[in-house]
Protein backbone atom coordinates (compact mmCIF):
# COMPACT_ATOMS: atom_id res chain seq x y z
CA UNK A 1 0.00 0.00 0.00
CA UNK A 2 3.04 2.57 0.79
CA UNK A 3 4.21 1.32 -2.63
CA UNK A 4 1.27 2.26 -4.20
CA UNK A 5 1.00 5.59 -2.59
CA UNK A 6 4.82 6.18 -4.03
CA UNK A 7 4.10 4.92 -7.42
CA UNK A 8 -0.19 5.99 -8.19
CA UNK A 9 -0.43 4.05 -10.79
CA UNK A 10 -2.68 5.59 -13.55
CA UNK A 11 -2.33 8.58 -11.12
CA UNK A 12 -5.42 7.40 -9.17
CA UNK A 13 -5.77 8.62 -5.78
CA UNK A 14 -3.72 6.77 -2.84
CA UNK A 15 -7.10 5.53 -1.50
CA UNK A 16 -7.63 3.50 -4.03
CA UNK A 17 -5.51 0.90 -2.60
CA UNK A 18 -5.15 1.95 0.55
CA UNK A 19 -9.03 1.53 1.63
CA UNK A 20 -9.33 -1.74 0.82
CA UNK A 21 -5.97 -2.68 2.44
CA UNK A 22 -7.68 -1.49 5.92
CA UNK A 23 -10.70 -3.31 4.85
CA UNK A 24 -8.81 -6.75 4.15
CA UNK A 25 -6.27 -6.43 7.05
CA UNK A 26 -9.78 -5.89 9.60
CA UNK A 27 -11.20 -8.67 7.54
CA UNK A 28 -7.98 -10.98 7.73
CA UNK A 29 -8.09 -10.27 11.80
CA UNK A 30 -4.58 -8.70 11.76
CA UNK A 31 -6.34 -5.83 13.67
CA UNK A 32 -9.95 -6.33 15.77
CA UNK A 33 -13.02 -4.70 14.09
CA UNK A 34 -13.01 -3.20 17.88
CA UNK A 35 -9.67 -1.58 17.81
CA UNK A 36 -9.93 -0.33 13.77
CA UNK A 37 -12.90 1.33 15.01
CA UNK A 38 -11.16 3.30 17.72
CA UNK A 39 -8.43 4.35 16.21
CA UNK A 40 -11.05 5.79 13.28
CA UNK A 41 -12.67 7.51 15.89
CA UNK A 42 -9.28 8.85 17.33
CA UNK A 43 -8.20 9.81 13.98
CA UNK A 44 -11.89 11.33 12.81
CA UNK A 45 -11.75 14.23 14.41
CA UNK A 46 -8.38 15.01 13.15
CA UNK A 47 -8.99 14.58 9.40
CA UNK A 48 -12.04 16.93 10.35
CA UNK A 49 -9.91 19.48 11.04
CA UNK A 50 -7.48 18.43 8.24
CA UNK A 51 -10.19 19.52 5.98
CA UNK A 52 -11.36 22.64 7.45
CA UNK A 53 -7.36 23.78 7.57
CA UNK A 54 -7.47 22.66 3.41
CA UNK A 55 -10.56 24.75 2.73
CA UNK A 56 -9.64 27.41 5.13
CA UNK A 57 -6.03 27.78 2.99
CA UNK A 58 -8.10 27.49 -0.26
CA UNK A 59 -10.48 30.05 0.51
CA UNK A 60 -7.67 32.34 1.80
CA UNK A 61 -5.61 31.60 -1.79
CA UNK A 62 -8.94 32.78 -3.56
CA UNK A 63 -9.63 35.89 -1.71
CA UNK A 64 -6.12 36.98 -2.71
CA UNK A 65 -4.12 36.52 0.36
CA UNK A 66 -1.09 34.95 -1.51
CA UNK A 67 -1.27 37.91 -4.56
CA UNK A 68 -1.22 40.14 -1.80
CA UNK A 69 1.93 39.06 0.03
CA UNK A 70 3.63 38.63 -3.14
CA UNK A 71 2.82 42.00 -4.24
CA UNK A 72 3.72 43.31 -1.09
CA UNK A 73 6.85 41.44 -1.44
CA UNK A 74 7.81 43.54 -4.69
CA UNK A 75 6.85 46.81 -3.45
CA UNK A 76 8.69 46.85 -0.66
CA UNK A 77 11.96 45.24 -2.32
CA UNK A 78 12.27 46.84 -5.44
CA UNK A 79 14.39 49.74 -5.81
CA UNK A 80 16.81 48.64 -3.21
CA UNK A 81 20.26 49.04 -2.93
CA UNK A 82 22.20 46.02 -3.84
CA UNK A 83 22.50 43.68 -1.81
CA UNK A 84 19.84 44.09 1.00
CA UNK A 85 17.15 43.90 -1.47
CA UNK A 86 17.52 40.46 -2.22
CA UNK A 87 18.25 39.63 1.52
CA UNK A 88 15.31 41.95 2.66
CA UNK A 89 13.11 39.65 -0.02
CA UNK A 90 14.45 36.60 1.35
CA UNK A 91 13.53 38.07 5.06
CA UNK A 92 10.13 38.86 3.73
CA UNK A 93 9.93 35.20 1.79
CA UNK A 94 11.09 33.70 5.19
CA UNK A 95 8.21 35.50 7.53
CA UNK A 96 5.08 34.66 5.19
CA UNK A 97 6.55 31.25 4.33
CA UNK A 98 6.71 30.69 8.33
CA UNK A 99 3.23 31.76 9.05
CA UNK A 100 1.71 30.49 6.41
CA UNK A 101 3.08 27.10 7.32
CA UNK A 102 2.07 27.38 10.92
CA UNK A 103 -1.24 28.90 10.28
CA UNK A 104 -2.65 27.28 7.58
CA UNK A 105 -0.39 24.16 7.34
CA UNK A 106 2.15 22.82 4.68
CA UNK A 107 0.27 21.63 1.72
CA UNK A 108 -0.76 25.65 1.35
CA UNK A 109 2.97 27.03 1.23
CA UNK A 110 4.01 24.58 -1.06
CA UNK A 111 0.76 24.19 -3.52
CA UNK A 112 -0.15 28.21 -2.91
CA UNK A 113 2.69 30.11 -2.14
CA UNK A 114 5.48 28.86 -3.77
CA UNK A 115 3.74 30.23 -7.00
CA UNK A 116 3.67 33.82 -6.02
CA UNK A 117 7.15 34.07 -4.53
CA UNK A 118 8.11 32.36 -7.94
CA UNK A 119 6.04 35.47 -9.88
CA UNK A 120 7.59 38.25 -7.55
CA UNK A 121 10.93 36.85 -7.65
CA UNK A 122 10.76 36.74 -11.38
CA UNK A 123 8.81 40.56 -11.63
CA UNK A 124 11.77 42.01 -9.35
CA UNK A 125 14.58 39.90 -12.16
CA UNK A 126 16.03 38.12 -9.17
CA UNK A 127 17.72 34.33 -9.05
CA UNK A 128 14.16 32.37 -7.71
CA UNK A 129 16.18 29.88 -6.57
CA UNK A 130 16.76 31.09 -3.10
CA UNK A 131 13.04 32.20 -2.47
CA UNK A 132 11.55 28.53 -3.86
CA UNK A 133 14.05 26.50 -1.94
CA UNK A 134 12.92 28.85 1.21
CA UNK A 135 9.05 27.56 0.31
CA UNK A 136 10.52 23.92 0.18
CA UNK A 137 12.42 23.72 3.26
CA UNK A 138 9.80 25.86 5.50
CA UNK A 139 7.24 23.85 4.11
CA UNK A 140 8.53 21.62 6.32
CA UNK A 141 11.12 23.09 9.10
CA UNK A 142 8.52 25.71 9.97
CA UNK A 143 5.31 23.45 10.45
CA UNK A 144 6.62 23.05 13.94
CA UNK A 145 4.39 25.75 15.21
CA UNK A 146 1.08 24.71 15.97
CA UNK A 147 -0.84 21.73 15.76
CA UNK A 148 -2.78 22.61 12.69
CA UNK A 149 1.01 23.42 10.67
CA UNK A 150 1.13 19.93 9.73
CA UNK A 151 -1.04 16.77 9.36
CA UNK A 152 1.96 14.88 11.44
CA UNK A 153 1.16 17.88 14.38
CA UNK A 154 -2.40 17.14 14.31
CA UNK A 155 -2.00 13.56 14.98
CA UNK A 156 0.71 14.15 17.69
CA UNK A 157 -1.83 16.55 19.49
CA UNK A 158 -4.12 14.06 19.67
CA UNK A 159 -2.07 11.34 20.97
CA UNK A 160 0.30 13.84 23.48
CA UNK A 161 -2.97 15.12 25.30
CA UNK A 162 -1.68 18.70 25.26
CA UNK A 163 -4.00 21.67 24.93
CA UNK A 164 -3.64 23.69 21.98
CA UNK A 165 -2.16 26.64 23.89
CA UNK A 166 0.57 24.24 26.15
CA UNK A 167 1.57 22.78 22.73
CA UNK A 168 2.42 26.00 20.97
CA UNK A 169 4.40 26.96 23.77
CA UNK A 170 6.29 24.27 23.82
CA UNK A 171 6.95 24.10 20.32
CA UNK A 172 7.68 28.01 19.84
CA UNK A 173 11.21 28.30 20.85
CA UNK A 174 12.33 25.10 18.28
CA UNK A 175 10.46 26.59 15.73
CA UNK A 176 12.12 30.17 15.77
CA UNK A 177 15.37 27.98 16.56
CA UNK A 178 14.57 25.72 13.26
CA UNK A 179 13.33 28.82 11.01
CA UNK A 180 17.00 30.61 12.35
CA UNK A 181 18.86 27.35 11.53
CA UNK A 182 17.56 27.73 7.76
CA UNK A 183 18.13 31.59 7.44
CA UNK A 184 21.40 31.63 8.60
CA UNK A 185 22.53 28.13 6.14
CA UNK A 186 20.83 30.25 3.41
CA UNK A 187 22.19 33.33 3.53
CA UNK A 188 25.59 31.80 3.09
CA UNK A 189 24.52 29.13 0.44
CA UNK A 190 22.90 31.64 -1.97
CA UNK A 191 25.10 34.18 -1.44
CA UNK A 192 26.21 34.75 -5.13
CA UNK A 193 21.89 34.64 -6.04
CA UNK A 194 21.72 36.86 -3.23
CA UNK A 195 23.55 39.54 -4.50
CA UNK A 196 21.83 40.27 -7.57
CA UNK A 197 19.98 43.84 -6.82
CA UNK A 198 16.29 43.66 -7.47
CA UNK A 199 14.82 45.98 -9.92
CA UNK A 200 11.25 46.40 -11.36
CA UNK A 201 11.36 47.32 -15.39
CA UNK A 202 8.61 49.63 -15.23
CA UNK A 203 7.30 47.99 -18.46
CA UNK A 204 6.70 44.54 -17.57
CA UNK A 205 5.52 45.66 -13.84
CA UNK A 206 2.65 47.43 -15.34
CA UNK A 207 1.74 44.92 -17.75
CA UNK A 208 1.85 42.49 -14.86
CA UNK A 209 -0.33 44.77 -13.35
CA UNK A 210 -2.78 44.60 -16.20
CA UNK A 211 -2.54 41.01 -16.53
CA UNK A 212 -4.11 40.40 -12.56
CA UNK A 213 -6.16 42.83 -12.49
CA UNK A 214 -3.73 45.24 -10.27
CA UNK A 215 -1.83 44.61 -7.11
CA UNK A 216 -4.70 43.16 -5.10
CA UNK A 217 -4.67 44.50 -1.71
CA UNK A 218 -4.82 42.37 1.42
CA UNK A 219 -8.03 40.68 2.07
CA UNK A 220 -8.82 42.37 5.57
CA UNK A 221 -11.24 40.03 6.28
CA UNK A 222 -10.05 37.05 5.44
CA UNK A 223 -6.93 38.16 7.66
CA UNK A 224 -9.04 38.87 10.61
CA UNK A 225 -11.36 35.55 10.50
CA UNK A 226 -7.97 33.56 10.11
CA UNK A 227 -6.78 35.64 13.09
CA UNK A 228 -10.22 34.75 14.86
CA UNK A 229 -9.90 31.36 13.86
CA UNK A 230 -6.32 30.96 15.34
CA UNK A 231 -7.51 32.84 18.63
CA UNK A 232 -10.26 30.27 18.76
CA UNK A 233 -8.05 27.39 18.72
CA UNK A 234 -6.40 28.54 22.04
CA UNK A 235 -9.64 29.36 23.83
CA UNK A 236 -11.46 25.82 22.50
CA UNK A 237 -9.23 23.82 23.36
CA UNK A 238 -8.75 25.80 26.99
CA UNK A 239 -12.34 25.33 27.23
CA UNK A 240 -12.14 21.16 26.94
CA UNK A 241 -13.89 21.63 23.25
CA UNK A 242 -12.01 20.06 20.53
CA UNK A 243 -10.27 22.92 18.66
CA UNK A 244 -11.64 21.49 15.44
CA UNK A 245 -14.62 23.14 15.71
CA UNK A 246 -12.79 26.77 16.05
CA UNK A 247 -11.63 25.77 12.33
CA UNK A 248 -14.34 24.49 11.01
CA UNK A 249 -16.60 27.73 11.91
CA UNK A 250 -13.43 29.71 10.71
CA UNK A 251 -14.21 27.84 6.96
CA UNK A 252 -17.53 28.17 7.17
CA UNK A 253 -17.59 32.11 8.04
CA UNK A 254 -15.11 32.49 5.02
CA UNK A 255 -16.83 29.50 2.57
CA UNK A 256 -20.58 31.19 2.83
CA UNK A 257 -19.18 34.61 2.22
CA UNK A 258 -17.15 33.28 -1.06
CA UNK A 259 -20.44 31.15 -2.06
CA UNK A 260 -22.43 34.48 -1.15
CA UNK A 261 -20.23 36.65 -3.52
CA UNK A 262 -20.22 33.58 -6.20
CA UNK A 263 -16.32 33.94 -5.83
CA UNK A 264 -16.62 29.26 -5.19
CA UNK A 265 -18.59 27.14 -6.14
CA UNK A 266 -19.84 23.91 -3.68
CA UNK A 267 -17.84 21.79 -5.74
CA UNK A 268 -14.78 23.44 -5.46
CA UNK A 269 -15.20 23.46 -1.58
CA UNK A 270 -15.57 19.90 -1.95
CA UNK A 271 -12.82 19.47 -4.10
CA UNK A 272 -10.43 21.67 -1.55
CA UNK A 273 -11.68 19.25 1.10
CA UNK A 274 -9.73 16.53 -0.45
CA UNK A 275 -11.97 13.32 0.19
CA UNK A 276 -9.64 10.57 -1.33
CA UNK A 277 -6.86 12.27 0.89
CA UNK A 278 -8.75 12.07 4.10
CA UNK A 279 -10.14 8.53 3.71
CA UNK A 280 -6.20 8.21 2.45
CA UNK A 281 -5.36 9.56 6.31
CA UNK A 282 -8.12 7.42 7.79
CA UNK A 283 -7.16 3.60 6.42
CA UNK A 284 -3.31 4.71 6.93
CA UNK A 285 -3.77 4.79 10.63
CA UNK A 286 -5.48 1.41 10.49
CA UNK A 287 -3.14 -0.13 8.60
CA UNK A 288 -0.24 1.23 10.65
CA UNK A 289 -1.82 0.29 13.73
CA UNK A 290 -2.37 -3.39 11.99
CA UNK A 291 1.31 -3.64 11.37
CA UNK A 292 2.35 -1.71 14.60
CA UNK A 293 0.76 -4.10 16.61
CA UNK A 294 2.02 -7.38 15.02
CA UNK A 295 5.49 -7.20 15.19
CA UNK A 296 7.00 -3.62 14.00
CA UNK A 297 5.77 -2.36 17.07
CA UNK A 298 8.17 -4.68 19.12
CA UNK A 299 10.68 -4.53 16.49
CA UNK A 300 11.23 -0.62 16.60
CA UNK A 301 10.71 -0.32 20.32
CA UNK A 302 14.24 -1.27 21.51
CA UNK A 303 15.69 1.59 19.42
CA UNK A 304 13.15 4.53 21.34
CA UNK A 305 14.89 5.10 24.26
CA UNK A 306 12.55 5.95 26.98
CA UNK A 307 12.26 8.93 29.27
CA UNK A 308 12.67 13.28 27.85
CA UNK A 309 16.44 13.34 28.95
CA UNK A 310 18.49 14.86 26.44
CA UNK A 311 19.96 12.35 25.28
CA UNK A 312 16.76 10.22 25.05
CA UNK A 313 14.93 13.34 22.65
CA UNK A 314 17.91 13.72 20.63
CA UNK A 315 17.79 10.25 19.96
CA UNK A 316 13.79 9.91 19.58
CA UNK A 317 14.33 12.93 16.65
CA UNK A 318 17.09 11.31 15.16
CA UNK A 319 15.35 8.18 14.92
CA UNK A 320 12.08 9.63 13.85
CA UNK A 321 14.33 11.83 11.17
CA UNK A 322 15.60 8.37 9.86
CA UNK A 323 12.29 6.54 9.76
CA UNK A 324 10.66 9.90 7.93
CA UNK A 325 13.52 9.95 4.77
CA UNK A 326 13.07 5.80 4.71
CA UNK A 327 9.51 5.81 3.72
CA UNK A 328 7.38 9.28 4.35
CA UNK A 329 6.76 11.63 7.46
CA UNK A 330 3.44 10.33 7.90
CA UNK A 331 3.72 6.44 8.62
CA UNK A 332 6.88 7.15 10.54
CA UNK A 333 4.73 8.94 12.89
CA UNK A 334 1.88 6.90 13.12
CA UNK A 335 4.29 4.07 14.10
CA UNK A 336 6.39 6.07 16.56
CA UNK A 337 3.57 7.58 18.20
CA UNK A 338 1.99 4.95 20.18
CA UNK A 339 5.58 3.95 21.04
CA UNK A 340 6.83 7.47 22.45
CA UNK A 341 3.30 8.59 24.05
CA UNK A 342 4.34 6.25 27.19
CA UNK A 343 7.13 8.51 27.98
CA UNK A 344 5.17 11.93 27.88
CA UNK A 345 4.23 14.91 25.56
CA UNK A 346 8.17 15.51 25.33
CA UNK A 347 8.89 12.51 23.79
CA UNK A 348 5.70 12.99 21.23
CA UNK A 349 7.19 16.40 20.35
CA UNK A 350 10.81 15.35 19.72
CA UNK A 351 9.24 12.81 17.36
CA UNK A 352 7.14 15.91 15.68
CA UNK A 353 11.28 17.44 15.47
CA UNK A 354 12.41 14.75 13.68
CA UNK A 355 9.87 14.08 10.82
CA UNK A 356 8.82 17.38 10.35
CA UNK A 357 12.90 18.67 9.61
CA UNK A 358 14.00 15.25 8.81
CA UNK A 359 12.33 15.40 5.13
CA UNK A 360 14.36 18.17 3.86
CA UNK A 361 17.30 16.05 3.94
CA UNK A 362 15.50 14.47 0.62
CA UNK A 363 14.46 16.28 -2.12
CA UNK A 364 10.97 14.81 -1.84
CA UNK A 365 10.81 14.35 1.77
CA UNK A 366 11.34 10.36 1.42
CA UNK A 367 13.90 7.97 0.07
CA UNK A 368 10.92 5.80 -1.35
CA UNK A 369 9.54 8.54 -3.75
CA UNK A 370 13.14 10.01 -4.34
CA UNK A 371 13.86 6.29 -5.69
CA UNK A 372 10.87 5.85 -7.79
CA UNK A 373 11.08 9.27 -9.35
CA UNK A 374 14.19 8.71 -10.54
CA UNK A 375 12.81 5.14 -11.78
CA UNK A 376 10.37 6.91 -13.29
CA UNK A 377 12.57 10.47 -15.23
CA UNK A 378 9.05 12.03 -15.63
CA UNK A 379 10.56 14.83 -17.22
CA UNK A 380 13.34 13.74 -19.37
CA UNK A 381 16.43 14.81 -17.10
CA UNK A 382 16.67 13.82 -13.68
CA UNK A 383 16.50 16.93 -11.22
CA UNK A 384 20.19 17.72 -9.62
CA UNK A 385 19.78 16.35 -6.31
CA UNK A 386 23.70 17.39 -5.79
CA UNK A 387 22.37 20.81 -4.65
CA UNK A 388 19.31 19.89 -2.56
CA UNK A 389 21.03 17.69 -0.33
CA UNK A 390 24.08 19.60 0.37
CA UNK A 391 21.62 22.61 1.22
CA UNK A 392 19.92 19.42 3.47
CA UNK A 393 23.11 18.08 4.97
CA UNK A 394 23.92 21.95 5.93
CA UNK A 395 20.58 22.70 7.68
CA UNK A 396 18.99 19.11 9.00
CA UNK A 397 21.30 17.84 11.96
CA UNK A 398 21.88 21.79 12.89
CA UNK A 399 18.26 22.13 12.58
CA UNK A 400 17.64 18.88 15.22
CA UNK A 401 20.16 19.28 17.40
CA UNK A 402 18.98 22.76 17.74
CA UNK A 403 15.50 22.26 17.75
CA UNK A 404 15.67 19.60 20.57
CA UNK A 405 18.09 21.99 22.62
CA UNK A 406 15.01 24.62 22.59
CA UNK A 407 12.25 21.69 22.83
CA UNK A 408 14.27 20.19 26.12
CA UNK A 409 15.12 23.46 27.58
CA UNK A 410 11.18 24.67 27.25
CA UNK A 411 10.03 21.28 29.18
CA UNK A 412 12.33 22.54 31.76
CA UNK A 413 10.96 26.32 31.94
CA UNK A 414 6.86 25.10 30.96
CA UNK A 415 6.60 21.68 31.58
CA UNK A 416 5.40 18.77 29.91
CA UNK B 1 40.02 48.81 -36.73
CA UNK B 2 39.09 46.55 -40.18
CA UNK B 3 40.77 43.86 -38.93
CA UNK B 4 38.87 43.62 -35.37
CA UNK B 5 35.61 44.56 -37.04
CA UNK B 6 36.36 41.34 -38.99
CA UNK B 7 36.79 39.78 -35.66
CA UNK B 8 33.11 40.35 -34.21
CA UNK B 9 31.02 39.03 -36.44
CA UNK B 10 28.93 36.93 -34.39
CA UNK B 11 28.08 38.34 -30.81
CA UNK B 12 26.63 36.31 -28.37
CA UNK B 13 25.30 38.05 -25.39
CA UNK B 14 24.37 36.29 -22.21
CA UNK B 15 21.05 37.53 -21.00
CA UNK B 16 20.56 36.87 -16.95
CA UNK B 17 18.08 38.00 -14.56
CA UNK B 18 19.33 41.64 -13.32
CA UNK B 19 22.55 41.97 -14.79
CA UNK B 20 21.70 41.56 -18.56
CA UNK B 21 21.51 45.78 -19.42
CA UNK B 22 25.19 45.90 -18.63
CA UNK B 23 26.04 42.74 -21.15
CA UNK B 24 23.81 44.59 -23.69
CA UNK B 25 25.14 47.86 -23.22
CA UNK B 26 29.08 46.67 -23.66
CA UNK B 27 28.17 44.29 -26.49
CA UNK B 28 26.49 47.71 -28.43
CA UNK B 29 29.77 49.64 -27.38
CA UNK B 30 32.02 46.91 -29.09
CA UNK B 31 30.50 45.36 -31.85
CA UNK B 32 30.04 46.77 -35.01
CA UNK B 33 27.33 47.87 -36.74
CA UNK B 34 27.05 44.55 -39.27
CA UNK B 35 27.87 42.49 -36.04
CA UNK B 36 25.17 38.89 -35.81
CA UNK B 37 23.75 39.69 -32.37
CA UNK B 38 22.15 36.57 -30.36
CA UNK B 39 20.76 36.98 -27.29
CA UNK B 40 21.00 33.56 -25.19
CA UNK B 41 18.87 32.69 -21.76
CA UNK B 42 18.89 29.51 -20.08
CA UNK B 43 16.19 28.34 -18.26
CA UNK B 44 17.62 25.78 -15.53
CA UNK B 45 15.42 23.16 -14.55
CA UNK B 46 16.36 22.82 -10.64
CA UNK B 47 13.92 25.42 -9.33
CA UNK B 48 10.35 24.42 -10.70
CA UNK B 49 11.99 20.71 -9.96
CA UNK B 50 12.43 21.91 -6.11
CA UNK B 51 8.72 22.55 -6.02
CA UNK B 52 7.89 19.52 -7.72
CA UNK B 53 9.85 17.20 -5.31
CA UNK B 54 8.14 19.00 -1.99
CA UNK B 55 4.51 18.36 -3.73
CA UNK B 56 5.62 14.83 -3.74
CA UNK B 57 6.88 15.04 -0.65
CA UNK B 58 2.94 15.68 0.16
CA UNK B 59 2.27 11.85 0.88
CA UNK B 60 -1.15 10.91 -0.15
CA UNK B 61 -2.49 14.16 -1.47
CA UNK B 62 -4.44 12.47 -4.01
CA UNK B 63 -1.66 14.89 -6.52
CA UNK B 64 -4.59 16.84 -8.98
CA UNK B 65 -3.39 17.39 -12.33
CA UNK B 66 -3.23 21.50 -12.20
CA UNK B 67 -1.95 21.56 -8.77
CA UNK B 68 1.74 20.44 -9.37
CA UNK B 69 3.52 23.74 -8.46
CA UNK B 70 6.57 22.47 -10.53
CA UNK B 71 4.01 22.42 -13.47
CA UNK B 72 3.33 26.01 -12.88
CA UNK B 73 6.63 27.20 -12.33
CA UNK B 74 7.80 25.94 -15.58
CA UNK B 75 5.13 27.34 -17.45
CA UNK B 76 6.17 30.83 -15.49
CA UNK B 77 9.60 30.47 -15.79
CA UNK B 78 8.94 30.31 -19.45
CA UNK B 79 7.07 33.05 -19.94
CA UNK B 80 10.19 35.47 -17.41
CA UNK B 81 12.79 34.01 -20.05
CA UNK B 82 10.36 35.50 -22.97
CA UNK B 83 9.83 38.60 -21.27
CA UNK B 84 13.82 38.55 -20.39
CA UNK B 85 14.66 38.39 -23.70
CA UNK B 86 11.83 40.89 -25.10
CA UNK B 87 13.40 43.30 -22.92
CA UNK B 88 16.88 42.74 -23.72
CA UNK B 89 16.02 42.78 -27.63
CA UNK B 90 14.02 45.93 -26.85
CA UNK B 91 17.51 47.23 -25.62
CA UNK B 92 19.88 46.38 -28.06
CA UNK B 93 17.82 48.07 -30.64
CA UNK B 94 19.70 46.00 -33.43
CA UNK B 95 18.38 42.39 -35.28
CA UNK B 96 19.05 39.90 -33.34
CA UNK B 97 18.53 36.06 -32.59
CA UNK B 98 16.93 35.16 -29.58
CA UNK B 99 17.74 31.44 -28.16
CA UNK B 100 15.93 30.27 -25.32
CA UNK B 101 17.45 27.38 -23.85
CA UNK B 102 16.09 24.87 -20.98
CA UNK B 103 19.11 23.15 -19.22
CA UNK B 104 22.30 23.71 -16.91
CA UNK B 105 22.92 27.17 -17.73
CA UNK B 106 26.83 26.66 -17.32
CA UNK B 107 27.04 23.83 -19.76
CA UNK B 108 24.08 25.51 -22.42
CA UNK B 109 26.51 28.44 -22.53
CA UNK B 110 29.69 26.93 -23.23
CA UNK B 111 27.87 24.57 -25.92
CA UNK B 112 26.13 27.40 -27.41
CA UNK B 113 28.47 30.12 -27.82
CA UNK B 114 31.57 27.81 -28.75
CA UNK B 115 31.89 29.09 -32.55
CA UNK B 116 31.09 32.88 -31.11
CA UNK B 117 33.75 35.48 -31.90
CA UNK B 118 32.41 36.85 -28.16
CA UNK B 119 30.63 36.19 -25.38
CA UNK B 120 29.61 38.86 -23.57
CA UNK B 121 28.96 37.65 -19.47
CA UNK B 122 28.12 39.93 -16.65
CA UNK B 123 29.83 39.33 -13.10
CA UNK B 124 26.90 38.24 -10.36
CA UNK B 125 28.55 37.81 -7.05
CA UNK B 126 29.83 40.24 -4.72
CA UNK B 127 29.79 43.58 -6.26
CA UNK B 128 31.20 45.61 -3.79
CA UNK B 129 35.23 44.18 -4.34
CA UNK B 130 37.16 43.22 -6.59
CA UNK B 131 38.43 39.38 -6.62
CA UNK B 132 37.20 35.82 -7.40
CA UNK B 133 33.49 36.17 -5.27
CA UNK B 134 32.24 38.45 -8.09
CA UNK B 135 31.98 35.20 -10.03
CA UNK B 136 29.09 33.13 -9.07
CA UNK B 137 29.74 29.36 -9.57
CA UNK B 138 27.98 28.95 -12.77
CA UNK B 139 29.37 32.55 -14.45
CA UNK B 140 33.09 30.81 -13.58
CA UNK B 141 32.22 27.72 -15.50
CA UNK B 142 31.28 29.79 -18.23
CA UNK B 143 34.38 31.98 -18.00
CA UNK B 144 36.77 28.83 -17.42
CA UNK B 145 35.02 26.60 -19.71
CA UNK B 146 34.32 29.15 -22.70
CA UNK B 147 35.32 27.65 -26.45
CA UNK B 148 35.21 31.56 -27.18
CA UNK B 149 36.80 35.08 -26.25
CA UNK B 150 35.13 36.57 -23.35
CA UNK B 151 34.09 39.81 -22.24
CA UNK B 152 33.67 39.81 -19.03
CA UNK B 153 31.61 42.99 -17.49
CA UNK B 154 30.40 44.89 -14.03
CA UNK B 155 26.43 44.71 -13.68
CA UNK B 156 27.15 48.50 -12.33
CA UNK B 157 30.25 50.28 -11.88
CA UNK B 158 33.30 48.14 -10.77
CA UNK B 159 34.47 48.49 -7.03
CA UNK B 160 37.85 50.90 -6.65
CA UNK B 161 40.99 48.83 -6.93
CA UNK B 162 41.68 49.62 -3.27
CA UNK B 163 39.13 47.33 -2.63
CA UNK B 164 41.72 44.64 -3.39
CA UNK B 165 43.03 43.07 -0.13
CA UNK B 166 46.74 44.33 0.44
CA UNK B 167 49.19 41.38 0.01
CA UNK B 168 49.92 38.86 2.36
CA UNK B 169 52.87 39.77 5.16
CA UNK B 170 55.61 37.83 4.38
CA UNK B 171 58.20 37.30 7.20
CA UNK B 172 61.55 38.99 7.02
CA UNK B 173 64.34 36.38 6.01
CA UNK B 174 66.46 34.53 9.60
CA UNK B 175 68.71 36.62 10.21
CA UNK B 176 71.50 34.11 9.35
CA UNK B 177 70.61 33.87 5.84
CA UNK B 178 70.58 37.94 5.12
CA UNK B 179 69.09 38.68 1.86
CA UNK B 180 71.41 40.09 -0.58
CA UNK B 181 72.29 44.12 -0.83
CA UNK B 182 69.40 45.52 -3.37
CA UNK B 183 70.95 46.69 -6.95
Amino acid sequence: MLAWAVIRPRGWPEAVAAVPAAVILIAAGAIPAGAAGSEARQLGPVIGFLAAILVLAHLCDDDGLFRACGGWMARSSAGQSQPAGARRLLVQVFVIASVTTAVLSLDATVVLLTPVVFATAARLEVRARPYVYACTHLANSASLLLPVSNLTNLLAFAASGLAFGHFAALMAVPWLAAIGVEYVVFGRFFGADLNVRPRRDRARADRDGADRDGDTGLPVFTVIVVALTLAGFAAASAAGVNPAWAAFAGAVILAVRALARRRVAPADLVRAADLPFLLFVLSLGIVVKAVTDNGLGRALAPLLPGGTSLPALLATAALAAALANVCNNLPAVLVLLPLAAPSGAGAVLAVLLGVNIGPNLTYTGSLATLLWRRILRHHGSAPDLGEFTRLGLLTVPAGLVIGVLALWAGLHALGG
Amino acid sequence: MSDSDNQLRSVYIWVCEGTWRASVDAALSLAPADARFTLLHVTSAEVPDAARGAYAGLFGRGHRAGDDPGTRLEKMASVSAGDLLEAAAGRLGRRCERLEIQGRPERAVVAASADADLLVVARDGDQTRLGPKSLGKTTRFVVDHAACPVLLVWPESAPGVATIPPPPHHPPPPPHHPSPPGR
